[in-house]
Protein backbone atom coordinates (compact mmCIF):
# COMPACT_ATOMS: atom_id res chain seq x y z
CA UNK A 1 0.00 0.00 0.00
CA UNK A 2 2.42 2.13 1.13
CA UNK A 3 6.41 1.91 -0.62
CA UNK A 4 9.19 4.39 -0.08
CA UNK A 5 12.51 3.98 -1.27
CA UNK A 6 15.87 5.72 -0.51
CA UNK A 7 13.65 8.80 0.29
CA UNK A 8 15.70 11.87 0.99
CA UNK A 9 15.00 15.34 2.26
CA UNK A 10 17.38 18.14 3.10
CA UNK A 11 17.26 21.45 4.58
CA UNK A 12 20.21 23.37 3.29
CA UNK A 13 22.85 21.59 4.98
CA UNK A 14 20.81 19.79 7.39
CA UNK A 15 19.61 16.06 6.61
CA UNK A 16 16.35 15.55 7.83
CA UNK A 17 15.72 12.52 6.21
CA UNK A 18 18.55 10.61 5.02
CA UNK A 19 17.91 7.25 2.77
CA UNK A 20 14.75 5.36 4.13
CA UNK A 21 13.39 2.68 2.62
CA UNK A 22 10.01 0.79 3.82
CA UNK A 23 6.95 -0.97 2.71
CA UNK A 24 3.56 -1.11 4.61
CA UNK A 25 0.84 -3.71 3.45
CA UNK A 26 -2.38 -2.72 2.67
CA UNK A 27 -4.72 -3.52 5.72
CA UNK A 28 -1.45 -3.07 8.13
CA UNK A 29 -1.36 -0.81 11.39
CA UNK A 30 2.34 0.89 10.94
CA UNK A 31 3.90 2.88 13.84
CA UNK A 32 6.73 5.10 12.83
CA UNK A 33 9.15 5.67 16.02
CA UNK A 34 11.61 7.93 17.13
CA UNK A 35 12.96 10.60 18.99
CA UNK A 36 11.98 14.27 18.39
CA UNK A 37 13.29 15.80 15.66
CA UNK A 38 14.42 12.39 14.08
CA UNK A 39 12.84 13.26 10.69
CA UNK A 40 8.74 11.07 11.19
CA UNK A 41 7.24 14.48 10.57
CA UNK A 42 9.35 15.39 7.46
CA UNK A 43 8.67 11.89 6.22
CA UNK A 44 4.91 12.73 6.57
CA UNK A 45 4.88 15.13 5.26
CA UNK A 46 6.44 14.02 2.24
CA UNK A 47 4.14 11.14 1.93
CA UNK A 48 0.81 13.68 2.03
CA UNK A 49 2.12 15.69 -1.06
CA UNK A 50 2.46 18.35 1.68
CA UNK A 51 6.80 18.78 0.63
CA UNK A 52 8.73 17.29 -2.16
CA UNK A 53 11.33 15.13 -1.48
CA UNK A 54 15.04 16.23 -2.52
CA UNK A 55 15.09 12.55 -3.78
CA UNK A 56 14.14 9.24 -3.58
CA UNK A 57 10.79 7.21 -4.66
CA UNK A 58 7.24 6.98 -3.13
CA UNK A 59 4.08 5.21 -3.58
CA UNK A 60 0.89 5.44 -2.29
CA UNK A 61 -1.48 2.54 -3.37
CA UNK A 62 0.39 2.53 -7.18
CA UNK A 63 0.51 6.56 -7.23
CA UNK A 64 3.79 8.87 -7.12
CA UNK A 65 2.50 11.60 -4.80
CA UNK A 66 4.87 13.93 -6.40
CA UNK A 67 3.72 13.56 -10.20
CA UNK A 68 0.45 12.53 -9.72
CA UNK A 69 -0.73 14.83 -6.42
CA UNK A 70 -4.35 15.19 -6.96
CA UNK A 71 -5.02 11.43 -7.13
CA UNK A 72 -3.10 10.27 -4.26
CA UNK A 73 -4.42 12.53 -2.10
CA UNK A 74 -7.65 11.12 -2.57
CA UNK A 75 -6.17 7.78 -1.18
CA UNK A 76 -5.40 8.98 2.06
CA UNK A 77 -6.82 10.93 4.97
CA UNK A 78 -4.55 12.31 7.29
CA UNK A 79 -4.60 13.76 11.03
CA UNK A 80 -1.45 15.97 11.83
CA UNK A 81 0.70 17.06 14.79
CA UNK A 82 -0.95 19.88 15.47
CA UNK A 83 -4.88 21.20 14.83
CA UNK A 84 -5.88 21.52 11.43
CA UNK A 85 -9.62 22.44 12.15
CA UNK A 86 -11.86 25.59 11.81
CA UNK A 87 -12.22 26.68 15.33
CA UNK A 88 -14.91 28.84 13.72
CA UNK A 89 -17.00 26.54 12.49
CA UNK A 90 -18.93 23.86 14.20
CA UNK A 91 -17.98 19.98 14.22
CA UNK A 92 -20.73 19.71 10.86
CA UNK A 93 -19.14 21.82 9.04
CA UNK A 94 -15.83 21.40 9.15
CA UNK A 95 -16.98 17.65 8.22
CA UNK A 96 -19.29 19.19 5.69
CA UNK A 97 -15.99 21.17 4.38
CA UNK A 98 -13.86 18.38 4.28
CA UNK A 99 -16.55 15.82 2.23
CA UNK A 100 -17.56 18.51 -0.43
CA UNK A 101 -13.45 19.11 -0.91
CA UNK A 102 -13.11 15.60 -1.45
CA UNK A 103 -15.79 15.58 -3.31
CA UNK A 104 -17.79 12.65 -1.13
CA UNK A 105 -21.45 12.71 -2.57
CA UNK A 106 -24.13 14.33 -0.14
CA UNK A 107 -26.26 11.09 0.87
CA UNK A 108 -22.61 9.59 1.71
CA UNK A 109 -21.42 12.34 3.55
CA UNK A 110 -24.43 12.84 5.49
CA UNK A 111 -24.82 9.40 6.42
CA UNK A 112 -21.11 8.65 7.07
CA UNK A 113 -20.98 12.27 8.93
CA UNK A 114 -23.85 10.35 11.71
CA UNK A 115 -21.94 7.12 11.53
CA UNK A 116 -18.63 8.69 12.54
CA UNK A 117 -19.34 11.55 15.01
CA UNK A 118 -21.56 8.80 16.72
CA UNK A 119 -18.83 6.46 16.67
CA UNK A 120 -16.33 9.10 18.32
CA UNK A 121 -18.82 10.30 20.67
CA UNK A 122 -19.35 14.15 19.41
CA UNK A 123 -22.73 13.95 17.79
CA UNK A 124 -24.46 15.74 20.74
CA UNK A 125 -22.07 18.91 20.09
CA UNK A 126 -22.48 18.47 16.23
CA UNK A 127 -23.95 22.11 16.35
CA UNK A 128 -21.17 23.84 18.67
CA UNK A 129 -18.06 25.86 17.44
CA UNK A 130 -15.00 23.65 17.94
CA UNK A 131 -13.46 26.32 19.52
CA UNK A 132 -15.60 25.74 22.56
CA UNK A 133 -14.21 21.71 22.57
CA UNK A 134 -11.83 20.12 24.71
CA UNK A 135 -8.25 19.06 23.50
CA UNK A 136 -9.46 15.00 23.55
CA UNK A 137 -12.82 16.00 21.51
CA UNK A 138 -10.74 18.59 18.71
CA UNK A 139 -8.18 15.66 18.11
CA UNK A 140 -11.52 12.90 17.86
CA UNK A 141 -12.95 15.18 15.76
CA UNK A 142 -9.73 15.26 13.24
CA UNK A 143 -9.60 11.91 13.12
CA UNK A 144 -13.43 11.06 12.28
CA UNK A 145 -12.85 13.93 9.38
CA UNK A 146 -9.49 12.03 8.40
CA UNK A 147 -12.13 8.41 8.03
CA UNK A 148 -15.27 10.66 6.55
CA UNK A 149 -13.88 9.95 2.56
CA UNK A 150 -13.27 6.28 3.10
CA UNK A 151 -9.21 6.62 3.16
CA UNK A 152 -7.14 4.16 1.98
CA UNK A 153 -4.39 4.92 4.03
CA UNK A 154 -5.11 7.08 7.13
CA UNK A 155 -2.20 9.02 8.54
CA UNK A 156 -1.70 9.62 12.19
CA UNK A 157 1.00 11.87 13.45
CA UNK A 158 1.25 11.80 17.16
CA UNK A 159 -2.60 11.87 17.79
CA UNK A 160 -2.87 11.26 21.40
CA UNK A 161 -0.21 13.80 22.34
CA UNK A 162 -1.57 15.79 25.17
CA UNK A 163 -4.39 13.37 25.60
CA UNK A 164 -5.24 11.65 29.08
CA UNK A 165 -5.21 7.87 29.41
CA UNK A 166 -9.16 7.02 28.70
CA UNK A 167 -8.72 9.35 25.32
CA UNK A 168 -5.71 7.68 24.39
CA UNK A 169 -7.49 4.31 25.10
CA UNK A 170 -10.77 5.16 22.94
CA UNK A 171 -8.75 6.91 20.14
CA UNK A 172 -6.92 3.37 19.50
CA UNK A 173 -10.35 1.27 20.17
CA UNK A 174 -11.77 2.86 17.24
CA UNK A 175 -8.89 3.38 15.04
CA UNK A 176 -8.31 -0.39 15.58
CA UNK A 177 -12.11 -1.09 14.82
CA UNK A 178 -11.63 1.01 11.73
CA UNK A 179 -8.71 -0.58 10.21
CA UNK A 180 -10.46 -4.09 11.18
CA UNK A 181 -14.19 -2.70 9.81
CA UNK A 182 -13.04 -0.28 6.79
CA UNK A 183 -10.11 -2.52 5.99
CA UNK A 184 -8.12 1.08 5.54
CA UNK A 185 -4.18 1.21 5.88
CA UNK A 186 -2.46 3.18 9.34
CA UNK A 187 0.57 4.98 9.49
CA UNK A 188 1.35 6.46 12.61
CA UNK A 189 3.38 7.87 15.03
CA UNK A 190 3.69 8.41 18.57
CA UNK A 191 6.16 8.82 21.31
CA UNK A 192 3.86 6.45 23.82
CA UNK A 193 5.63 2.95 23.43
CA UNK A 194 2.63 1.04 25.10
CA UNK A 195 0.57 2.53 22.67
CA UNK A 196 2.64 1.27 19.70
CA UNK A 197 3.32 -2.31 20.75
CA UNK A 198 -0.97 -2.75 21.33
CA UNK A 199 -1.96 -1.00 18.40
CA UNK A 200 1.42 -1.74 15.79
CA UNK A 201 1.41 -5.11 13.56
CA UNK A 202 5.04 -3.48 12.62
CA UNK A 203 7.22 -0.90 14.03
CA UNK A 204 10.36 0.99 12.41
CA UNK A 205 12.62 3.14 14.59
CA UNK A 206 14.14 5.80 13.06
CA UNK A 207 16.93 8.29 14.06
CA UNK A 208 18.62 11.27 12.85
CA UNK A 209 16.95 11.06 9.35
CA UNK A 210 17.76 6.81 9.31
CA UNK A 211 15.72 4.10 10.05
CA UNK A 212 17.65 2.08 12.65
CA UNK A 213 15.20 -0.89 12.70
CA UNK A 214 12.16 -2.41 11.88
CA UNK A 215 9.90 -5.66 12.45
CA UNK A 216 7.36 -6.42 14.42
CA UNK A 217 7.38 -5.40 18.64
CA UNK A 218 9.00 -9.09 19.34
CA UNK A 219 11.47 -9.01 16.82
CA UNK A 220 12.54 -5.67 17.84
CA UNK A 221 12.82 -6.52 21.36
CA UNK A 222 14.72 -10.20 20.70
CA UNK A 223 17.13 -7.96 18.43
CA UNK A 224 17.94 -5.77 21.14
CA UNK A 225 18.03 -8.38 23.90
CA UNK A 226 15.23 -5.78 25.90
CA UNK A 227 12.39 -7.21 27.86
CA UNK A 228 9.78 -3.67 26.62
CA UNK A 229 9.66 -1.86 23.59
CA UNK A 230 10.28 0.94 25.76
CA UNK A 231 13.86 -0.74 26.76
CA UNK A 232 14.05 -1.40 23.06
CA UNK A 233 13.69 1.94 21.81
CA UNK A 234 16.00 3.25 23.97
CA UNK A 235 18.97 0.57 23.26
CA UNK A 236 18.21 1.68 19.40
CA UNK A 237 18.20 5.31 19.70
CA UNK A 238 20.25 6.07 22.98
CA UNK A 239 19.16 8.18 26.33
CA UNK A 240 20.59 11.69 24.98
CA UNK A 241 17.49 14.21 25.10
CA UNK A 242 16.93 15.80 21.71
CA UNK A 243 15.62 19.57 21.71
CA UNK A 244 13.58 20.87 18.82
CA UNK A 245 13.65 24.66 17.55
CA UNK A 246 10.43 26.10 18.22
CA UNK A 247 9.45 27.30 14.79
CA UNK A 248 7.29 30.31 14.63
CA UNK A 249 4.11 28.59 14.34
CA UNK A 250 4.37 27.72 17.97
CA UNK A 251 5.19 31.01 18.83
CA UNK A 252 2.22 32.37 17.37
CA UNK A 253 0.13 30.02 18.84
CA UNK A 254 1.42 31.17 22.29
CA UNK A 255 0.88 34.73 21.48
CA UNK A 256 -2.65 34.03 20.11
CA UNK A 257 -3.51 31.98 23.42
CA UNK A 258 -2.06 34.78 25.89
CA UNK A 259 -4.54 37.03 24.04
CA UNK A 260 -7.21 34.43 24.73
CA UNK A 261 -6.66 34.47 28.27
CA UNK A 262 -6.15 38.29 28.34
CA UNK A 263 -9.71 38.76 27.21
CA UNK B 1 -17.17 24.57 -8.48
CA UNK B 2 -18.09 22.55 -5.09
CA UNK B 3 -14.84 23.27 -3.88
CA UNK B 4 -14.96 26.94 -4.63
CA UNK B 5 -18.15 27.34 -3.29
CA UNK B 6 -17.53 25.67 0.12
CA UNK B 7 -14.34 28.02 0.73
CA UNK B 8 -16.39 30.99 -0.40
CA UNK B 9 -19.14 30.10 2.25
CA UNK B 10 -16.48 29.03 5.00
CA UNK B 11 -15.09 33.10 4.45
CA UNK B 12 -18.89 34.29 4.69
CA UNK B 13 -19.32 32.63 7.80
CA UNK B 14 -16.35 33.37 9.51
CA UNK B 15 -17.39 37.04 8.69
CA UNK B 16 -20.83 36.81 9.88
CA UNK B 17 -19.64 35.38 12.99
CA UNK B 18 -17.11 38.05 14.09
CA UNK B 19 -19.39 40.89 15.32
CA UNK B 20 -16.81 42.71 16.82
CA UNK B 21 -13.98 42.45 13.67
CA UNK B 22 -16.90 43.95 11.21
CA UNK B 23 -17.72 46.56 14.25
CA UNK B 24 -13.86 47.62 14.72
CA UNK B 25 -13.12 47.60 10.69
CA UNK B 26 -16.22 50.15 10.12
CA UNK B 27 -14.61 52.29 12.45
CA UNK B 28 -11.45 53.56 10.95
CA UNK B 29 -13.39 54.33 7.77
CA UNK B 30 -15.97 56.48 9.89
CA UNK B 31 -13.11 58.30 11.60
CA UNK B 32 -11.77 59.41 7.85
CA UNK B 33 -15.52 60.59 6.21
CA UNK B 34 -16.49 62.40 9.65
CA UNK B 35 -13.18 63.96 10.97
CA UNK B 36 -11.65 64.78 7.37
CA UNK B 37 -15.01 65.30 5.79
CA UNK B 38 -16.43 68.21 8.13
CA UNK B 39 -12.81 69.02 9.43
CA UNK B 40 -11.74 69.50 5.62
CA UNK B 41 -14.46 70.81 4.25
CA UNK B 42 -14.06 74.78 4.81
CA UNK B 43 -11.18 74.38 2.75
CA UNK B 44 -12.13 72.26 0.23
CA UNK B 45 -15.02 74.42 -0.18
CA UNK B 46 -12.98 77.76 -0.43
CA UNK B 47 -10.46 76.45 -3.17
CA UNK B 48 -13.52 75.93 -5.02
CA UNK B 49 -14.29 72.04 -5.06
CA UNK B 50 -17.24 71.85 -3.25
CA UNK B 51 -18.38 69.70 -0.94
CA UNK B 52 -15.40 67.71 0.78
CA UNK B 53 -17.71 65.29 2.41
CA UNK B 54 -19.19 64.57 -1.27
CA UNK B 55 -15.42 64.15 -2.71
CA UNK B 56 -14.00 62.00 0.08
CA UNK B 57 -16.76 59.39 0.47
CA UNK B 58 -16.16 57.25 -2.50
CA UNK B 59 -12.46 57.56 -1.55
CA UNK B 60 -13.67 56.47 1.78
CA UNK B 61 -15.39 53.43 0.24
CA UNK B 62 -12.54 52.29 -1.66
CA UNK B 63 -10.09 52.56 1.13
CA UNK B 64 -12.56 50.05 2.84
CA UNK B 65 -12.76 48.09 0.49
CA UNK B 66 -8.93 47.83 -0.08
CA UNK B 67 -8.13 47.40 3.68
CA UNK B 68 -10.38 44.81 3.85
CA UNK B 69 -9.68 42.69 1.13
CA UNK B 70 -5.92 42.81 2.12
CA UNK B 71 -6.76 41.96 5.32
CA UNK B 72 -8.73 39.04 4.23
CA UNK B 73 -6.62 37.54 1.89
CA UNK B 74 -3.71 37.69 4.50
CA UNK B 75 -5.85 35.64 7.26
CA UNK B 76 -4.18 32.82 4.90
CA UNK B 77 -1.52 33.63 7.34
CA UNK B 78 -3.60 33.02 10.45
CA UNK B 79 -4.91 29.31 8.68
CA UNK B 80 -1.10 28.54 8.25
CA UNK B 81 -0.52 28.91 12.02
CA UNK B 82 -4.15 27.63 13.45
CA UNK B 83 -3.33 24.32 10.98
CA UNK B 84 -6.50 24.23 8.78
CA UNK B 85 -4.30 25.93 5.89
CA UNK B 86 -2.87 22.03 5.92
CA UNK B 87 -6.78 20.55 5.48
CA UNK B 88 -6.74 22.11 2.35
CA UNK B 89 -3.54 21.94 1.10
CA UNK B 90 -4.13 17.93 1.29
CA UNK B 91 -6.98 18.17 -0.19
CA UNK B 92 -7.62 16.56 -3.84
CA UNK B 93 -8.46 19.39 -5.46
CA UNK B 94 -5.97 21.76 -7.50
CA UNK B 95 -4.31 24.33 -5.42
CA UNK B 96 -5.60 27.48 -8.09
CA UNK B 97 -9.30 26.26 -6.96
CA UNK B 98 -8.43 26.64 -2.78
CA UNK B 99 -6.85 29.75 -4.21
CA UNK B 100 -10.06 31.41 -6.28
CA UNK B 101 -12.86 30.56 -3.24
CA UNK B 102 -10.64 31.86 -0.61
CA UNK B 103 -10.18 35.34 -2.81
CA UNK B 104 -13.94 35.37 -3.62
CA UNK B 105 -14.35 35.09 -0.31
CA UNK B 106 -12.46 37.51 0.44
CA UNK B 107 -13.45 39.85 -2.15
CA UNK B 108 -17.27 39.39 -1.06
CA UNK B 109 -16.29 40.19 2.39
CA UNK B 110 -14.71 43.27 1.06
CA UNK B 111 -17.58 44.40 -0.84
CA UNK B 112 -19.74 43.86 1.98
CA UNK B 113 -17.89 45.86 4.24
CA UNK B 114 -17.65 48.71 1.15
CA UNK B 115 -21.46 48.54 1.02
CA UNK B 116 -21.79 49.04 4.97
CA UNK B 117 -19.47 52.37 4.44
CA UNK B 118 -21.61 53.34 1.88
CA UNK B 119 -24.84 53.18 3.80
CA UNK B 120 -22.56 54.97 7.07
CA UNK B 121 -21.89 57.73 4.17
CA UNK B 122 -25.18 58.13 3.13
CA UNK B 123 -26.35 58.43 6.63
CA UNK B 124 -23.81 61.13 7.21
CA UNK B 125 -25.30 63.19 4.69
CA UNK B 126 -23.49 61.59 1.45
CA UNK B 127 -25.46 61.83 -1.84
CA UNK B 128 -25.35 60.29 -5.01
CA UNK B 129 -25.75 62.36 -8.24
CA UNK B 130 -28.31 59.26 -9.07
CA UNK B 131 -29.45 56.20 -8.16
CA UNK B 132 -29.32 54.57 -11.01
CA UNK B 133 -25.23 54.66 -11.36
CA UNK B 134 -25.26 52.48 -7.98
CA UNK B 135 -24.84 49.23 -10.15
CA UNK B 136 -21.49 50.55 -11.81
CA UNK B 137 -19.86 51.87 -7.95
CA UNK B 138 -20.70 48.15 -7.31
CA UNK B 139 -18.87 46.68 -10.07
CA UNK B 140 -16.21 48.92 -9.31
CA UNK B 141 -16.19 47.90 -5.56
CA UNK B 142 -16.19 44.52 -6.89
CA UNK B 143 -13.24 44.31 -9.21
CA UNK B 144 -11.22 46.64 -6.55
CA UNK B 145 -11.83 43.85 -4.23
CA UNK B 146 -10.83 40.86 -6.41
CA UNK B 147 -7.31 42.68 -7.01
CA UNK B 148 -6.89 43.87 -3.50
CA UNK B 149 -7.70 39.94 -2.01
CA UNK B 150 -5.40 38.93 -5.02
CA UNK B 151 -3.01 40.75 -3.31
CA UNK B 152 -3.64 39.85 -0.04
CA UNK B 153 -3.07 35.65 -1.08
CA UNK B 154 0.08 36.23 -2.82
CA UNK B 155 1.26 38.09 -0.06
CA UNK B 156 -0.20 35.68 2.74
CA UNK B 157 1.47 33.05 0.85
CA UNK B 158 4.85 34.36 1.04
CA UNK B 159 4.74 35.69 4.73
CA UNK B 160 5.65 32.84 7.24
CA UNK B 161 4.64 35.28 10.67
CA UNK B 162 2.79 38.32 11.80
CA UNK B 163 6.12 39.87 11.57
CA UNK B 164 5.83 40.98 7.98
CA UNK B 165 2.70 42.04 8.95
CA UNK B 166 3.77 45.87 9.93
CA UNK B 167 6.08 45.77 7.05
CA UNK B 168 3.71 45.29 4.32
CA UNK B 169 1.07 47.79 6.29
CA UNK B 170 3.56 50.36 6.21
CA UNK B 171 5.40 50.31 2.99
CA UNK B 172 2.94 48.62 0.51
CA UNK B 173 -1.15 49.30 1.74
CA UNK B 174 -0.84 52.64 3.02
CA UNK B 175 1.14 53.90 0.47
CA UNK B 176 -1.37 52.60 -2.25
CA UNK B 177 -4.10 54.00 0.06
CA UNK B 178 -2.36 57.65 -0.21
CA UNK B 179 -1.93 57.60 -3.39
CA UNK B 180 -4.93 56.31 -4.88
CA UNK B 181 -6.62 60.00 -4.77
CA UNK B 182 -9.09 58.63 -2.27
CA UNK B 183 -8.41 61.74 0.14
CA UNK B 184 -7.41 64.59 -2.67
CA UNK B 185 -8.42 65.51 -6.08
CA UNK B 186 -5.86 63.74 -8.97
CA UNK B 187 -5.52 66.78 -11.59
CA UNK B 188 -2.70 69.49 -11.24
CA UNK B 189 -0.61 67.22 -9.38
CA UNK B 190 3.16 67.15 -9.00
CA UNK B 191 4.88 65.27 -12.05
CA UNK B 192 6.64 62.46 -10.11
CA UNK B 193 3.22 62.57 -7.51
CA UNK B 194 0.65 62.39 -10.74
CA UNK B 195 3.31 59.12 -12.08
CA UNK B 196 2.73 57.03 -9.07
CA UNK B 197 -0.73 57.85 -8.66
CA UNK B 198 -1.34 56.43 -12.27
CA UNK B 199 0.42 53.50 -11.17
CA UNK B 200 -1.63 52.80 -8.06
CA UNK B 201 -4.40 50.66 -9.22
CA UNK B 202 -6.89 51.59 -6.48
CA UNK B 203 -6.51 55.23 -8.17
CA UNK B 204 -8.69 53.67 -10.87
CA UNK B 205 -11.00 51.80 -8.15
CA UNK B 206 -11.89 54.87 -6.45
CA UNK B 207 -11.75 57.21 -9.56
CA UNK B 208 -14.39 54.65 -11.16
CA UNK B 209 -16.42 54.61 -7.94
CA UNK B 210 -16.18 59.07 -7.76
CA UNK B 211 -17.37 58.92 -11.23
CA UNK B 212 -20.34 56.70 -10.74
CA UNK B 213 -21.51 58.10 -7.42
CA UNK B 214 -20.92 62.18 -7.74
CA UNK B 215 -20.28 62.43 -11.71
CA UNK B 216 -16.63 63.62 -11.78
CA UNK B 217 -13.92 61.22 -12.63
CA UNK B 218 -9.95 61.51 -13.81
CA UNK B 219 -10.71 58.61 -16.01
CA UNK B 220 -13.35 57.31 -18.25
CA UNK B 221 -14.66 54.91 -16.58
CA UNK B 222 -14.19 52.30 -19.82
CA UNK B 223 -10.53 52.84 -19.05
CA UNK B 224 -11.04 52.08 -15.03
CA UNK B 225 -12.58 48.93 -15.82
CA UNK B 226 -10.30 47.67 -18.04
CA UNK B 227 -7.22 48.54 -16.05
CA UNK B 228 -8.61 47.16 -13.42
CA UNK B 229 -10.10 43.70 -14.98
CA UNK B 230 -6.23 43.55 -16.15
CA UNK B 231 -4.85 44.19 -12.78
CA UNK B 232 -7.30 41.79 -11.23
CA UNK B 233 -6.26 38.62 -13.46
CA UNK B 234 -2.39 39.56 -12.65
CA UNK B 235 -2.48 39.54 -9.03
CA UNK B 236 -5.01 36.57 -9.13
CA UNK B 237 -2.31 34.89 -11.40
CA UNK B 238 0.49 35.77 -8.66
CA UNK B 239 -1.75 35.08 -5.88
CA UNK B 240 -2.46 31.48 -7.25
CA UNK B 241 1.26 31.17 -8.50
CA UNK B 242 2.78 31.92 -5.28
CA UNK B 243 -0.27 29.85 -3.11
CA UNK B 244 0.61 27.09 -5.11
CA UNK B 245 4.30 26.94 -4.00
CA UNK B 246 3.39 26.69 -0.37
CA UNK B 247 5.33 23.78 1.43
CA UNK B 248 4.54 23.18 4.94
Amino acid sequence: MISVENLVKNFGDVKAVDGVSFTVQAGEIFAFLGPNGAGKTTTIKMLTTLLKPTSGKITLDGLDPVTSQTEARRKFGIVFQDPSLDSELTALENMELHGVLYGVQRKIRLERTEMLLKLFELWERRSSYVKTFSGGMKRRLEIARGFLHTPKILFLDEPTLGLDPQSRNQLWTHVKNLNQTEGVTVFLTTHYMDEADRVAHRLAVIDHGRIVAQGTSQELKEQTKTESLEEAFLALTGSSIRDEKAGSAEQLRQMANMWRKNR
Amino acid sequence: MNAVYILWLRELKRYRRSYAQIIASLAQPMLYLLVLGFGLGPVFQKAGNGSYLQFVAPGVVGMTVLFSSVFSGIGLLWDRQFGFLKETLVAPVPRITVMIGKSLGAATVATIQGTLVLIVCLIAGFRPVSWASLPLAFVFMILTAIIFSGLGMAIGSVLQDMQGFQLIMNFLVMPIFFLSGALFPLNDLPKVLSLMTRLDPLSYGVDGLRGALIGASQFEAVTSISVLSVVAVLFLALGGYLFSRIQL
